[in-house]
């Protein structure tokens, strides 16, 4: 073989990894998730996180190994990826954008990665508040770092970039949409999508459907929640629906005590919903109303269309249906858990459906043509707040569980029964996996005048113990819990997210900083191991043969594989 | 970073710890607060800001500026939140908003500026701790209190044995009562009464017994610590080898799903008498 004849077939092998362009084939993400990569927050549009992918099954996933695992950093000087000491520093500049007028070093140094990432085209493309990295889905080398100088705003969590075509969209924490080139991470433009005197800030993963990139915003203080669609080229609004009534006469005023009261009442919008391809609806869940522990005169009422379950036409902004799970919410116990769309038989008939299990500690199945309620059961032991259902299947509010002087023993504490942590459906087995907790707290009320609370405030929430923490399969069927997997000792802790695969595995973070593989249909265990506590919902992909299983402990990205 | 707002954001899970354990914070210096407060105004300003507020806004919009008698809370309001020195609240003032049955105020450019900046010296934000002014928790009946806890505490506990002067060691009503619902804190450690550790027995295949301090365990391994300090840690494989833990607060922990909350009103009502 000549020199230059082997360096050709080099090159040509090599060809797959360096046509750089990672252009997001749009039908990618209407495809069941498999082999199409990880193209948008849930992997597909349904949010069941159940990937095809069956290299990796029962047979053979004791011996899953670790292909590479690296750190990232954040703040200005996050480039590189190599400060962990992975041999020669392989060292990336950092791109830096943003409105602040100085940067704030208190915004550096280890990130804690709570998004979901994106894998296309062998790049993997990741995000902290503030930050968005692209990594090479082979070997975890850092392609780029982009640091975003805030203004502020709670860095709480990043759930993750979104993806059109050849460009990358992430929310801050002070407000922005900020547009990057995959291939360099240079920044195409930013807008404001939420004011920042009014204490907003946004955690959202964007979610790209068709022409439009989907953003929520929320925040502490009373403001109303909003859905935006943004053009994916301008940046600029197509529309906005607000989770609460703007103004006499809107949908849902009547459950508000008044209009002041209804617009500034919250319904935050912090974790991306689903879509469905069939009807043009996203849906997604809302937050909790405001002031959130306290009952002004100003929420007397349902206070729609929080701590709901709502469908709007993707097209038009216009909300289709809606369903609220928790009406009149007094503990803060939002619902933006992400939906998951399931289609299978429900008494006996072929149905479209909503699974959504609640940080209340209720799981919900509906119709999702109609919103039509199906079917609500309670999945934790311990929920104390709730007399029973009411024919619309709500759990109906126990009026002496709000928060009082004297204090109220109530569960689930304040964090929930679950929280955003993402859950995970398997048509295999028919059921629902859900990190869950089980917690009494008691809720003492310190603001005794009804005008006095905004935002959260109000109440001292003071925790007094855990009665165990469970990974719990739900049977959307019968809403009984299947099995449940207790997680040794009472610490409280959730572990994080799920995934299933065709492989009849189920994936997750334990409450001991260990990834575990699971028989998704008994809870067996089959593999493990410690990483430190895992902040995100592991998830899998496919590259030169190879199927992947990607989770992050904190600034760490680990890849297991098998050889 | 993330513990100075654990107990006040939405989104937090029961368990949030620190980032992963490592490196959490390193390199970091303190955070800035999310949304910084305004700086402060000149103090003649305010002083001609508060008089005039008191004078013309208080009734209407309450002296906290929360809302009052028919007016709305005034630190969430958009105007309010984006304005600098008066520039967008004075259109509202000098015009009314006769719809909302607020009439038009005849105030100066730099009256209005005034009362701005008065508005603007409040905290805006959920938690505002000179709020926190909490009354007495106490509110229950001590005498049924004295006989839920002789049938359910007392076989353990003794308001003339161990317990007695309890409510003068813990004098603050809603920690006594935060500690005899759960000794520790919750999770174990910190509060005013020292709990012993929680221990496990591990009966090896050979029928060897080892004791220790539960360090940690999960599905994998459990950790005993010995009296040395020293730790040793133990392989689990489902029911192999033995695990049995020692909870101290077992017989609390059990009671937790039983308690009414007029039970729990009333055991304290009793315990604060126990000076």
């Amino acid at each position: 073989m000549t020199r230059t004849r082997a360096l050709l077939l080099w090159a040509a092998a090599l060809l797959p990894a360096i046509s750089a362009a990672q252009m997001l084939d749009p039908s990618l993400l209407t495809k069941p998730l498999g082999e199409s990569g990880w193209p948008t927050y849930s992997g597909d549009y349904s949010g069941k996180r159940y990937s095809h992918l069956t290299q990796i099954n029962q047979s053979n996933v004791k011996n899953l190994t670790l292909a590479w695992t690296v750190r990232v950093t954040a703040g200005v000087d996050g480039g590189g990826g190599g400060r962990g000491g992975f041999g020669f520093a392989n060292a990336i500049p950092t791109i830096v954008g943003g409105e602040a007028a100085e940067l704030s070093g208190a915004f550096a140094g280890a990130p804690n990665i709570r998004a979901s990432i994106l894998e296309v085209g062998g790049v993997l493309y990741l995000s902290s508040p503030d930050n968005a990295w692209a990594v090479d889905a082979r070997d975890g080398h850092v392609l780029w770092h982009y640091f975003w100088k805030t203004k502020g705003g709670t860095h709480i969590g990043n759930r993750g970039l979104g993806m059109w075509g050849s460009w990358l969209y992430m929310e801050t924490p002070d407000d922005y949409l900020v547009c990057l080139d995959e291939k360099t991470g240079k920044e195409r433009w930013h807008k404001e999508t939420a004011n920042f005197n009014q204490q907003y800030f946004s955690t959202m993963a964007p979610v790209v459907i068709g022409n439009h990139i989907i953003i929520g915003t929320g925040n502490d203080l009373d403001e109303p929640g909003y859905v935006q669609a943004r053009d994916p080229e301008t940046g600029d609004v197509q529309w906005t629906f607000y989770t609460v009534p703007m103004k006499k006469g809107d949908p849902g005023a009547e459950t508000w005590g008044s209009i002041d009261g209804a617009r500034h009442g919250a319904g935050n919008v912090w974790i991306p919903g689903s879509y469905d391809p069939e009807t043009h609806l996203y849906i997604f869940g809302t937050g909790n109303p405001s002031p959130a522990y306290t009952n002004p005169p100003s929420r007397n009422g349902d206070n729609l269309f929080t701590c709901s379950i709502v469908a709007i036409n993707v097209d038009t902004g216009k909300m289709a249906w809606y369903y609220q799970v928790n009406p009149h919410d007094t503990h803060d116990w939002d619902s933006t858990e992400a939906p998951i769309l399931v289609d299978g038989a429900f008494n006996g008939k072929p149905r479209k459906m909503i699974l959504h299990a609640d940080r209340n500690g209720y799981f919900y199945v509906l119709d999702r043509l109609t919103g039509e309620h199906l079917l609500t059961s309670k999945f934790s032991d311990t929920a104390n707040w709730a007399s029973g259902l009411n024919a619309k299947g709500q759990p109906m509010r126990i009026l002496t569980k709000d928060s009082t002087v004297p204090g109220s023993l109530v569960s689930p504490n304040n964090g929930g029964a679950t929280n955003w942590q993402p859950p995970s459906y398997s048509p295999d087995t028919g059921l629902m996996y859900v990190p869950t907790s089980d917690v009494y707290s008691m809720y003492y009320l310190t603001e005794t005048d009804p005008r006095g609370a905004m935002g959260l405030g109000g109440k001292d929430e003071q925790m007094l113990a855990s009665m165990g923490s469970y990974l719990r399969a739900i049977d959307y069927k019968t809403g009984k819990v299947v099995w449940a997997h207790q997680y040794p000792g009472f610490s409280g802790g959730v572990g994080n997210g799920m995934l299933t695969t065709a492989g009849k595995l189920l994936f997750a973070g334990d409450a001991g900083g260990n990834l575990v593989s699971y028989d998704a249909a008994n809870g067996k265990i089959l593999w493990h191991s410690r990483l430190g506590q895992i902040s995100n919902a592991p998830e899998t992909y496919m590259l030169d043969g190879h199927e992947y299983i990607l989770v992050v402990a904190g600034d760490s990205l680990f890849a297991f594989t098998l050889y | 970073m993330f513990c100075l707002a654990l107990a006040v954001l939405a989104q937090v899970p029961p368990a949030a710890s620190p980032a992963a354990g490592r490196g959490a914070g390193r390199g970091r210096g303190a955070r800035p607060p999310a949304f910084p407060d305004r700086p402060p105004a000149d103090p003649a300003a305010l002083e001609r800001g508060k008089a005039l507020y008191g004078v013309q806004c208080n009734f209407c919009h309450g002296s906290d500026a929360r809302g009052g008698e028919g007016g709305p809370n005034l630190l969430r309001s958009e105007i309010v939140l984006n304005d600098q020195s008066g520039e967008k609240i004075a259109p509202v003032v000098q015009n009314g908003r006769v719809d909302a049955g607020m009439p038009k105020f005849d105030l100066t450019m730099a009256q209005i500026s005034d009362i701005a900046a008065y508005i603007h010296s409040f905290k805006v934000g959920g938690y505002d701790l000179s709020r926190l002014t909490p009354p007495s928790i106490v509110v229950g009946d001590a005498a049924a209190g004295e006989k839920y806890f002789a049938a359910h505490c007392g076989s353990c506990h003794s308001g003339s044995g161990d317990l007695k002067g309890i409510a003068t060691k813990i004098a603050d009503d809603k920690q006594l009562q935060q500690t005899w619902l759960m000794p520790g804190g919750g999770r174990g450690g910190r509060g005013p009464v020292t709990v012993p550790p929680v221990t496990a027995t591990i009966t090896l295949p050979w029928g060897e017994k080892v004791n220790g301090r539960l360090m940690r365990i999960d599905d994998f391994i459990v950790t005993l610590g010995d009296a040395d300090g020293g730790q040793r840690t133990f392989a689990r494989n489902g029911d192999a080898p033995k695990v049995e833990i020692h909870d101290p607060l077992a017989a609390h922990r059990k009671l937790l799903p039983t308690y009414s909350d007029k039970d729990i009103h009333d055991v304290t009502a009793y315990l604060v008498t126990l000076k």
